[in-house]
């Protein structure tokens, strides 16, 4: 059947694969036909988005990549890629000051230098094939708008939208596309630690055009075209999905 | 802990509002300069401070400066 957004036959590796938009990153590239290498820092859950993933020959690499040995470890052992999907990510709502060196290094270590360490060492090992396409998850905070209490957060997403742009240029000649994938509010648990109270996310939701938050699947369908044959001519762009959110 | 230099703690997170108005007693959500951003800075300040991780409900549940203080001293 004719489809150019079918990921058949390409290898793709999706960091934060436990939870989240990494997990529906994960299931729905597995419908579209990839092999799949995924990690995540938690064993149980990331063995339950394994199960659920469609098809067969794929990878779970437990992993914590704070660590630099952790990212050296899964470099050596993902297979050669087609597409690298970057979903591992953290919010830490805290008003500027008090943010310290800690959630700094915490914030901009998840967010932002692990997926540039690990792009560094995926390609100077030859995992990046020529015409690869890779994905970082960035956000609207930090490129298009913040939060009360977001600016680390913001700072993290803005410094991986910077990145792209560079990387994007660097990486042409290789044809190794880089794109990153702008959501706004989606219903995951990346505020489960309950500083921010239900109360005032159904708030939030009334600032939503489209009066609702984005499913993670819907950031999958963006990232799976992304990863795809149909966008073998986009790179160094941003792709916003917010339910216009950002319109107001 | 002392409750009143938890209730200090929590009037210097104001701008505008003047210390002494600050009570155990003071209903916070009353104060016009009440916010979203005042109250993740209250669960910061208890974090820093006092090294308690106070959730977003424990600031909904409460009405009083006190009753964060008492919950503040409960988890310690």
């Amino acid at each position: 059947m004719y489809n150019p957004f079918s990921l058949k036959d390409k290898t793709v590796f999706i960091t934060g694969a436990s939870s989240g938009i990494g997990k529906a990153v994960a299931i729905e590239c597995s419908r579209m036909g990839s092999r799949l290498c995924i990690t995540g820092r938690n064993a149980e859950r990331l063995n339950e988005t394994y199960m659920q993933l469609e098809g067969s020959g794929h990878l779970q690499l437990v992993a914590d990549l704070q660590s630099e040995d952790a990212i050296r470890s899964v470099v050596d052992r993902v297979p050669v890629l087609d597409g690298i999907v970057y979903c591992a990510g953290i919010a830490r709502p805290l008003p500027f000051q008090f943010t310290g060196k800690e959630t700094l290094e915490e914030v901009m270590g998840i967010n932002f230098n692990s997926p540039v360490i690990l792009s560094q060492l995926l390609l100077e090992n030859k995992k990046i094939k020529k015409g690869a396409s890779i994905v970082f998850i960035s956000s609207v905070s930090g490129v298009f708008c913040s939060s009360a209490g977001g600016s680390i957060y913001s700072a993290s997403k803005g410094a991986i939208n910077g990145l792209v742009k560079g990387m994007a240029l660097d990486l042409a000649p290789k044809m190794i596309r880089v794109n990153t994938v702008n959501p706004g509010m989606i219903d995951t648990n990346i505020f489960s630690e309950g500083t921010i109270t239900q109360e005032q996310l159904t708030e939030d939701i009334k600032r939503y055009p489209l009066k609702r938050f984005g499913k993670p699947e819907e950031v999958a369908y963006s990232v799976i075209y992304l990863l795809s044959d149909a966008s073998s001519w986009v790179t160094g762009s941003s792709l916003l999905i917010d339910g216009g959110f950002t319109l107001l | 802990m002392e409750l009143i230099n938890f209730v200090k703690d929590f009037a210097e997170l104001f701008e505008e509002t003047d210390a002494n108005f600050f009570k155990p007693s003071t209903k916070f959500r009353d104060i016009e300069e009440w916010s979203s951003l005042v109250a993740l800075s209250v669960i910061a300040m208890a974090f820093v401070k006092y090294k308690v991780r106070l959730s977003g409900d424990d600031i909904r549940k409460s009405l009083t400066i006190e009753d964060i203080f008492n919950i503040v001293k409960a988890k310690q």
